[in-house]
């Protein structure tokens, strides 16, 4: 490892770093000045371009790694493969919540919130690619309190204030236990490398440590559990997506969220493919168990707990996730639960795991189009609250009345989100559902796919709910709602994608696939 | 030439929906254009398809990676029902020539949901089926929703749930077929042929015939079907009893029997007399057809009537289906054509003709108004979808409830015997609907008497697309009904190739 080897494989955070103080100075600097409007517009266009940057970056560095050892064998950052396609997703995803901060006024800050989003979204890449603990530690910190700012940023706004405090304390405890199970794991395996740790799992140190080793895996879980809103580490989301403003509720919906499935995946890789050829280096200086050792009774290695506790995460998460959000009447609420939900499907991917990349492009094909509906989705629902001055389910009364354009596009993501054919929501969910019966056809996984499935007829009721509202009620107000066309062409774009990739559902699939080498 | 029909229907539903408001007169007759183009390629597609077998239209990959195909494919019961979808949508357009509110909308959903039925019909591929079934589900929720009478939000949340519910229960059966075949494709050709695990069919069949079965009204499940039909506007009550069930019938034959065929083998014991998911379906379809029939005697809402009737005369198609022997398979088949001709009658009767006008549909209201006298028109055109519904010979419903009745008298002659029943008591309930609505000299009440004249109170006359739509389904049923052979000839085939298993 040398700085040039560091320099390539952290390219494209640069990128997003350098582009971050550019658009301070220029804000700061040079239009201090001009009138808000402007002001935001080439923040925000700026901080598009630093994306586009980014991706470019990405393109250059290829499948350029960085790792540490003599032959570099020990991995810090990976690249390539899974971990291309997540960050990709990460910089699109963060461009158009930046294009939808264009018609905000909730803060005159224009320069520093697209900085911070900048910066976050650089921890968002750092996780997706980390493969060390101190690395995801320090992506994990970078991103959150990049998100713990932007959900307080509407300076005037009570709410805002409460819930990035409400996240700032669930988070801040998240990432204590995270960085205690950290330790464990350190102490029993003696190494922070993921492939490293994994493998000596199955060392001597670990059978003579196996309940620390439970007990580490169970605070990594609650750990990133708080990241991905999976119950019972949920609290924070229903108060963090009401409170904080629009874009930036997008961003964590939608970039944090692809982000730590990312990182969820590379545990859950790096788990399965303990014993590959390409991790025989590593082998090599993990201690081996002497012949004639004693070994503890049961020891369930890393796996089994993991996939366990993963498997109730998930079933907690699709059910009460689904069922709290029949009851919500602030839509922001309905979205944060649906959210919930939504994690609890992807985390079923992630508890039946299969070794072949099936149910990694399964988890992307979810998770990046859960985040692109749900960018939508806020959009939308920024719009109305501009118009209407709340986000509960009557402000949407007649909004098919009120801008008829804005409803057809509500009615695209929230029936996909429901999962309803042909949007592409059907073939994330059906994608998912079939990699885990794919790993596995007992009974325990079949029944969770059942209950999935399930669930997910729950909720088509709470989001014809919303819909209802826009199509069917007659409308209070009718005078007509109106759309920055920025933002209007961010989310007309969005619409036709879903609709597209629903239609054509080899598209996606067969981008993602383009990222893995052809054999 | 069949595949046109879906593509017909969507490129329809997009042009409504971005026609410019209030041009209600031009969405009209845009709307009844579409759906003629579409009953023409329907017809064509029937007359092209005469004697010929099971006819592959389109085969695309679609997603390679999980071998899901774009497969269109028509064999004869695909036909028949593809002409009555075009009927049913000819029909549908007609009897709502009277919407006035958001009228482009209502066409726009309306083509939505006519073009997820066509798809299904045509579709040979399990998932392809699946995505056109879940197509037409929130279509039906917005038209009950919005242009709905009576309880609307009610009765159209509670069919949404039941047709998602049903529908969930069928995608885990087939995700579990998916991935127990092996086959890697879902195409239904190959699926049959994959040969499942017999113990695998015998309890998937129930979880996918009983998803498909919710939709298709059989008891217990039935409950969204009258208040769904009751809230319903007119045409979507008319497509909700004339395809829409239909859908659920047919993907309880296509993917139900013909994939999992051993799911209706005896489970070795029995219990009072039940030894088979065949003894328990079809001990719930002819439940589903006295029961239907008995509540639908004491109802006293006009359309409440009607709607429990369809529920008995679904029971019949599911009664058919499990005859599994030719006769019977058939007869559920032409049953399906028949009833979804003769239930768009009756909805439109009582929804268009008489409701629209008199404003109530309670018997006791009807009853003083002396409609044979001041609707005529209304009154004989319900003589003969009555008769057509209680099964007289002559009419469509004659020669297909006998067939099932025949093929389940081949099985266990109770099953014939208690259906009987059922179409006795549907003499009764019709006898009673006529007689109540119609022919009753209960005198009028004295606000009635006071206003009798009044140029206002008069009830509008008949329209020129109630006359052509009365005419045209009546007609359809008495021709069906007189020359059953030109449906038969379609329908026997492609039911013996389907019974044998794998197809041709």
């Amino acid at each position: 490892m040398n700085y040039t080897d560091l320099f390539r494989a952290t390219l494209p955070e640069t990128a997003l770093e350098i582009a971050a103080l550019l658009v301070l100075i220029v804000d700061l600097g040079l239009l201090r000045k001009s009138a808000l409007k402007m002001r935001v517009t080439i923040a925000a266009l700026l901080g598009v371009a630093g994306c586009g940057a980014a991706l470019w970056a990405l393109q250059i560095q290829g499948n350029a790694g960085l790792g540490y050892g003599t032959t570099g064998e020990f991995t810090l950052l990976g690249a390539g493969t899974y971990i291309a396609v997540a960050q990709t997703g990460i910089l699109v995803l963060t461009a158009l919540t930046l294009l939808l901060l264009i018609d905000s006024v909730f803060t005159r800050n224009a320069g520093e919130y697209v900085a911070v989003v900048l910066m976050a979204a650089a921890g968002g890449l750092l996780i997706a690619a980390a493969q060390d603990l101190l690395v995801i530690f320090i992506g994990l910190e970078l991103l959150s309190l990049g998100l713990y700012i932007l959900t307080a940023f509407a300076k005037s706004s009570g709410k805002s204030a409460e819930a990035a405090m409400k996240y700032y304390l669930f988070g801040g405890m998240a990432a204590a236990f995270l960085l205690f199970g950290f330790s464990y794991l350190y102490g029993i395996t003696g190494s922070t490398n993921l492939h490293q740790i994994l493998l000596a799992v199955y060392g001597w140190n670990a059978y003579h440590a196996a309940p620390l080793l439970y007990v580490a895996i169970v605070l990594i879980a609650a750990g990133l559990g708080f990241k991905v809103a999976a119950v019972p580490f949920h609290l924070w989301a229903p108060d963090t997506y009401e409170g904080a403003p629009a874009p930036a509720a997008a961003f964590i919906a939608s970039v944090s969220k692809v982000a730590s499935f990312a990182l969820l995946i590379s545990i859950s890789t790096a788990a399965l493919h303990v014993f590959d050829g390409r991790h025989l280096a590593a082998y090599v200086s993990a201690q081996v168990i002497p012949p004639g050792t004693p070994r503890p009774p049961v020891y369930l290695g890393f796996n089994i707990p993991w996939m366990l506790i993963l498997t109730v995460l998930s079933a907690a998460s699709m059910v009460l996730g689904n069922l709290a959000a029949l009851a919500q009447i602030s839509v922001r609420r309905l979205l944060a639960y649906s959210a919930i939900a939504h994690a609890g499907y992807i985390l079923l991917g992630l508890a039946f795991f299969s070794y072949s990349d099936v149910s990694t492009n399964a988890i992307l094909y979810y998770i990046l189009t859960y985040g692109l509906t749900t960018i939508g989705a806020f959009g939308v629902v920024s719009v109305v609250e501009r118009a209407t001055g709340s986000d509960r389910l009557d402000a949407f009364l007649g909004l098919h009345k009120r801008n008829p354009l804005l409803a057809a596009v509500l009615l695209v993501f929230f029936l996909s989100l429901a999962g309803i054919p042909p949007l592409v929501g059907f073939w994330a969910k059906f994608n998912l559902f079939a990699a885990v019966l794919g790993v596995s056809a007992g009974p325990i996984p079949f029944a969770l796919v059942a209950l999935a499935i399930a669930m997910s007829a729950v909720s088509l009721y709470y989001y014809l709910q919303v819909l209802k509202r826009a199509y069917v009620m007659p409308a209070i107000n009718e005078s007509p709602i109106r759309a920055h066309p920025v933002t209007l062409i961010v989310l007309l774009g969005i619409a036709a994608a879903v609709v597209l990739m629903g239609c054509f559902p080899a598209l996606l699939q067969g981008w993602i696939a383009s990222f893995y080498p052809q054999l | 030439m069949l595949a046109w029909t879906i593509y017909l229907s969507f490129a329809g539903a997009l042009a409504e929906a971005l026609l410019p408001k209030g041009k209600n007169s031009l969405a009209r007759w845009l709307a009844l254009a579409i759906a003629v183009a579409g009953l023409a390629l329907a017809v064509g597609g029937f007359a092209a398809g005469m004697g010929q077998g099971r006819v592959i239209i389109v085969d695309l990959p679609w997603v390679p990676s999980m071998g899901i195909h774009y497969l269109l494919a028509a064999d004869g019961i695909s036909r028949v029902l593809v002409l009555l979808t075009g009927l049913a949508a000819v029909a549908g357009v007609l009897f709502s020539w009277n919407v006035e509110v958001r009228t482009n909308e209502f066409f726009a959903f309306y083509f939505a949901l006519i073009g997820g039925v066509y798809g299904v019909f045509l579709s040979f591929d399990l998932f392809l089926l699946f995505v056109f079934y879940e197509v037409a589900i929130v279509p039906k929720y917005f038209l009950i929703a919005i242009w709905g009478s009576t309880r609307r939000e009610y009765g159209a949340m509670k069919l949404a749930l039941y047709s998602f519910v049903g529908s969930a229960m069928v995608l885990i059966g087939l995700l579990a077929a998916y991935t127990t075949s092996g086959s890697h494709s879902t195409s239904l050709i190959d699926l049959a042929h994959a040969g499942l695990p017999a113990s695998f069919q015998m309890w998937c069949f129930p979880l996918v015939f009983t998803g498909f079965a919710i939709l298709a009204g059989m008891w217990p499940f039935h409950t969204w079907a009258p208040t769904g039909h009751v809230a319903a506007p007119t045409a979507a009550s008319m497509l909700l009893a004339g395809v829409v069930m239909k859908l659920g019938a047919y993907g309880c034959l296509r993917a139900g029997i013909w994939l999992f065929p051993h799911g209706l083998d005896p489970w070795g014991f029995s219990f009072i007399g039940i030894g088979s998911w065949r003894d328990v379906f079809a001990l719930l379809a002819v439940i589903g057809i006295v029961y239907g029939a008995l509540v639908a005697l004491a109802q006293t809402d006009f359309k409440f009537v009607i709607g429990y009737s369809s529920v008995s005369h679904m029971g019949f198609v599911l009664l058919g289906l499990m005859t599994l022997n030719q006769i019977g398979v058939t007869g559920a088949v032409l049953q399906m054509f028949s009833h979804g001709i003769i239930a768009g009658l009756l909805f439109a009767i009582v929804g268009r003709i008489v409701y629209d006008r008199t404003h109530t549909r309670q018997f006791a209201d009807l009853e003083t108004m002396h409609l044979a006298k001041r609707l005529p028109f209304a009154a004989w055109a319900f003589v003969i979808a009555g008769m057509a519904s209680m099964g007289l010979p002559g009419f469509s419903g004659f020669v297909a409830e006998l067939q099932v009745l025949i093929g389940a008298w081949m099985v266990k002659p109770w099953w014939t015997i208690a259906a009987g029943v059922g179409i006795v008591v549907g003499v009764a309930y019709t006898w009673r609907a006529l007689q109540k609505a119609f022919f009753s000299d209960a005198l009028p009440s004295a606000h009635f008497l006071e206003h009798e004249h009044d140029p206002e109170h008069e009830l509008a006359a008949i329209t020129w697309p109630e006359v052509t739509g009365v005419a045209m389904l009546a007609g359809v049923s008495l021709f069906v009904g007189l020359y059953p052979r030109i449906l038969l000839d379609a329908i026997e085939p492609a039911v013996k190739a389907l019974l044998a298993g794998g197809g041709q």
